[in-house]
């Protein structure tokens, strides 16, 4: 697209260019497509963001920029507390998303903002209030802007690889209206395209459906064609996609980047004689062009077979990391001190209401019933004192280490899977957290980290294999380190190891029972030094003396498992689970 | 921006069903709805509230009062004139406070006057409509507590900052979320009436279908407006035929078995799984017009008013609403 004329042209397939269409389609109507999602920071991100504020600027929108740790009020407008007591009468502020009506709000940071901001701005997208543009500096899978905000986003660009410096000015694109509507077979390819790219909301078809229509328009045609839909494609459903397409049977079809869609200008004529259906399936070709722009690390996660999960978006991850310190109770009237905090803005609430009868009483002293001046100080009395409280609630995340070894599973693996699900359930009732390590083999997995959704837990669980040597040292070592995670995090981890404690692979993943117990035996010190509670619990057909061994090495308490079904093992570890949320 | 018509939401056909039966019998307790992202819950309940007929309510009360709310509760609506206002709908965000849901200290009129004045919040503006909350499951907790208690009682009653207001609250809570990003308590779960799963169409048809009609809602919504208001207005026939009907039902002694039988075959907790069920079946049978409430209504409702109640059994790794659809099977059938 020559729209872009950097000093050093990037190369034709530098991820700027198509940034740049993106930034040109979504400024034909901002509000509609939503927004646009810039990850990576590079200079090309700048220079396109510089493009984008002053073209809105330009065409007489309102900027304004969103910092991830915005207020409330301030986000939403309200009564200024400050300038009102000032003033001495309400003085409202307009919120920055009025402020930003019709035009943009730029958040940067988009990886750290608030969950509870981002439900907000949500909604002002649902409601087209204004256009968002989402700067992601997220570093890996983990750091990712809330899911709520990205899946509203029309265009999604990764520009961490770019090497451009320069964007040149964008223009507004026409009214895409002037387009004729996407035909049935328009309609069916974008969804087949979707579907082989695992692409399950109906938002991505309705705005890949849009974009394409604006492209078309861009290119001042009066219907889309393919490369109208390939350019959909590639801008809005490429960065949605959950897997990989499935091979398409011609396979010396060009693996190239497919033709950059010609600008306004130029648009040759043989592009508009390029009818649907010349070569190929429609859709095939979208998918193509789709694969060709999926980033280069999605696309090696997608062909590993581990597909992003949908629901693990940076807004949820961010509130399990985030932890919850307790719920704020209301403000009680009290003294600051002895560690507790001064509400403020309670305080003035209650302080507030008597601000007239105050300074009239103040004022019959002094110099008579007047109306206070403005500038008058507040009048606080110690009665409006106010202080916080919180509702000190550590969340106690349950660290499962399972035995899967051939020994342990033969035995009672399912038995153990059983009750850990049923510890699962009542974990809910008490709002704590389960994370899952397994061991066997040669090595420890985590196989959840510490959730709360049994949806998953069940999953995990039951996908969990059986067999070969117990890696007893690695897989506490492990559990070890998840537990420090969760310590890290201000909450308090315990941890119950299912095995039947006889260890024959050791730290160093090598066999040999001798060095594999004396690894055990250090490991188990280990968690005992960092003085986690701990339960051992026996699944061996008959305990022997290694698991009372390693409990002892702990200091955790010590269970055999009764012969029986996962309900005695339920009833064996519930009281102990129980008890241990209630400290 | 234009409502999207009920009527011409595509497929989703358990959904539209519990969001007519809690407007038919708004005392049904709310809808928890399960799903995906974009998969229309949003939009499917404000179209809801956007086909309801207006209500009369006082004119200038912050809480959309009726003449019957008025009576009970004459120091909150004032002695305005009544008026027909639409059917509120109320979208409350994930990051609303306390405040800002019950109520709160007027600031404002403090401020300018001194005076200690009450000023209404979320639950205010939704009586007697819907209030939608969206990722429900990531709500703080004590805010659903509150919320459920409120959508019980039918009365806000607020206690605090040296305010003491009541007033009535009544609306149809719709929640929403997605439960692999972590679950509602099961409490919290069994309060909700109905409860229903929504996936994500995957056949192509019927994506294309859903992508035509955005499209041509976006282009020019007044024509599709028009283009189905002959279905909409069908649906809110039924649903003030329904209504009417209501009070004139009553299950009879067979069915009362029925469904006590199906509860205990499906092990759902608790009474309030039969009294929905209950409840729910008749709704059903007053919108589709029925004289009595078969069988077929209770059948027909039963997976959205228990599949949320089941105990969870973790040796059966069947979903909820294959047991239930089993035990139907088993006992009916």
């Amino acid at each position: 697209m020559n729209a872009a004329q950097p000093v050093e042209p990037p190369e034709p397939d530098d991820p700027v260019h198509d940034a740049v269409l993106a930034a040109t389609l979504w400024l034909g109507n901002p509000v509609h497509f939503g927004g646009m999602l810039l990850r990576g920071a590079s200079p090309a991100r700048d220079a396109l963001l510089e493009a984008l504020v002053a073209a809105s600027e330009a065409a007489g929108l309102p900027v304004r920029r969103l910092p991830a740790h915005i207020d409330d009020e301030r986000l939403l407008g309200g009564i200024d507390l400050a300038a009102s007591l000032a003033a001495g009468k309400p003085i409202t502020t307009r919120g920055l998303i009025e402020e930003a009506r019709g035009g943009l709000l730029v958040a940067s940071m988009a990886e750290r903002l608030d969950e509870r901001i981002a439900g907000k701005l949500a909604q002002a997208l649902d409601e087209e209030q204004a256009g968002l543009i989402l700067l992601d500096d997220g570093a890996g899978e983990d750091e990712r802007a809330p899911v709520s905000l990205a899946e509203r986003c029309a265009f999604h660009c990764d520009l961490a690889a770019s090497r451009a410096r320069k964007v040149a000015a964008l223009e507004a694109p026409p009214d895409a209206r002037a387009v004729l509507s996407l035909d049935d077979d328009a309609l069916k390819a974008i969804a087949a395209t979707a579907g082989a790219l695992g692409i399950r909301s109906i938002r991505a078809l309705l705005f890949a459906g849009e974009a394409a229509l604006a492209h078309a328009a861009l290119a001042g045609r009066e219907g889309a064609v393919r490369i109208d839909l390939e350019a959909a494609a590639r801008l809005v459903l490429a960065p949605r996609a959950t897997q990989m397409p499935p091979p398409p049977e011609d396979e010396q079809s060009e693996s190239e980047q497919p033709p950059e869609p010609p600008a306004p200008d130029s648009s040759d004529p043989s592009s508009d004689s390029d009818t649907k259906n010349t070569d190929g399936k429609l859709e095939d070709r979208m998918v193509e062009a789709a694969t060709a722009a999926i980033p280069a690390d999605l696309l090696a996660q997608l062909a590993a077979g581990n597909a992003p999960r949908r629901a693990q978006g940076g807004g949820t991850g961010r509130r399990r990391k985030g932890g919850r310190r307790g719920k704020p109770l209301n403000a009680r009237p009290g003294i600051p001190r002895g560690g507790t905090r001064l509400a403020l803005i309670d305080t003035l609430r209650a302080a507030v209401p008597w601000q007239k009868v105050r300074a009239f009483n103040a004022g019959d002293e002094a110099t008579g019933p007047e109306r206070p001046e403005p500038s008058a100080p507040l009048r606080v009395r110690k009665d409006d004192l106010r202080v916080r409280r919180f509702e000190e609630k550590a969340m106690r995340v349950t660290i499962f280490a399972v035995d899967a070894s051939g020994s342990a599973a033969a035995a009672r693996l399912a038995e153990a899977k059983g009750a850990i699900e049923m510890l699962l359930a009542q974990a809910y009732v008490y709002r704590s957290e389960v994370a899952l390590v397994a061991f066997r083999r040669e090595s420890a997995e985590v196989l959840l980290p510490p959730t709360r959704s049994l949806t998953r837990a069940r999953r995990a669980l039951a996908d969990l294999p059986g067999g070969g040597g117990t890696p007893l040292a690695i897989g506490l070592d492990t559990a070890l380190g998840v537990a420090r995670q969760v310590l890290a995090k201000g909450h308090t981890p315990s941890l119950v190891v299912l095995t039947d404690g006889r260890a024959n692979i050791g730290a160093d993943g090598q066999p040999g029972r001798k060095q594999a117990g004396e690894d055990a035996q250090a490991a188990a010190s280990r968690v005992a030094r960092e003085g986690i509670d701990a339960l051992v619990i026996d699944i061996s057909a008959r305990p022997g003396p290694e698991g009372a061994a390693l409990a002892e090495a702990m200091r955790a308490r010590y269970l055999a498992l009764p012969r029986g079904d996962a309900q005695a093992l339920h009833r064996a570890v519930a009281p102990n689970a129980r008890q241990k949320v209630q400290t | 921006m234009a409502r999207f018509p009920f009527s011409a939401i595509v497929g989703q056909d358990e959904m539209k069903q519990a969001l007519l039966i809690a407007a038919v019998d708004p005392r049904i307790g709310g809808v928890m709805v399960f799903g995906d992202r974009g998969t229309g819950k949003s939009t499917a309940a404000r179209a809801l509230a956007a086909l309801l007929p207006p209500i009369p309510a006082i004119q200038g009360c912050a809480y959309n009062c009726s003449k019957e709310d008025q009576a009970r509760y004459p120091d909150v609506c004032g002695d305005g004139p009544v008026r027909k206002q639409s059917v509120p709908f109320v979208d409350l965000p994930l990051g609303a406070t306390e405040d800002r849901v019950l109520g709160a200290l007027d600031i404002e009129r403090a401020l300018r006057s001194g005076e200690k004045a009450f000023e209404p919040g979320l639950l205010a503006k939704a009586h007697r409509g819907f209030l939608y909350i969206d990722e429900i499951n990531l709500l703080e907790d004590h805010l659903v507590d509150l919320l459920l208690d409120v959508a019980a009682s039918g009365e806000n009653v607020v206690e605090r900052e040296g305010l003491s207001v009541r007033h009535p609250a009544r609306f149809v809570l719709i929640g929403s979320g997605n439960p692999e990003e972590g679950e509602l308590r099961p409490q919290l779960l069994d309060r909700f009436g109905l409860s229903v799963e929504v996936t994500t169409p995957m056949e192509v048809d019927t994506r294309v279908e859903i992508m035509r009609r955005c499209a041509a809602q976006e282009r020019d919504s007044a024509n599709f407006a028009k283009s189905w208001a002959d279905e909409e207005d069908a649906i809110l026939k039924r649903i003030a035929r329904g209504k009417a009907r209501l009070e004139k039902l009553e299950p009879g002694e067979d069915l009362l078995m029925d469904a006590a039988m199906l509860c205990l075959a499906v092990g759902a907790d608790g009474l309030r799984g039969e009294l929905t069920l209950m409840r729910a079946a008749r709704a059903f049978a007053a919108l589709e017009g029925a004289r009595s409430v078969k069988r077929e209504h209770l059948v027909a409702v039963a997976p959205s008013a228990l599949r949320h109640r089941l105990r969870r059994d973790v040796l059966d790794e069947t979903g909820s609403t294959a047991r239930i659809t089993r035990a139907l099977d088993e006992l009916f059938e």
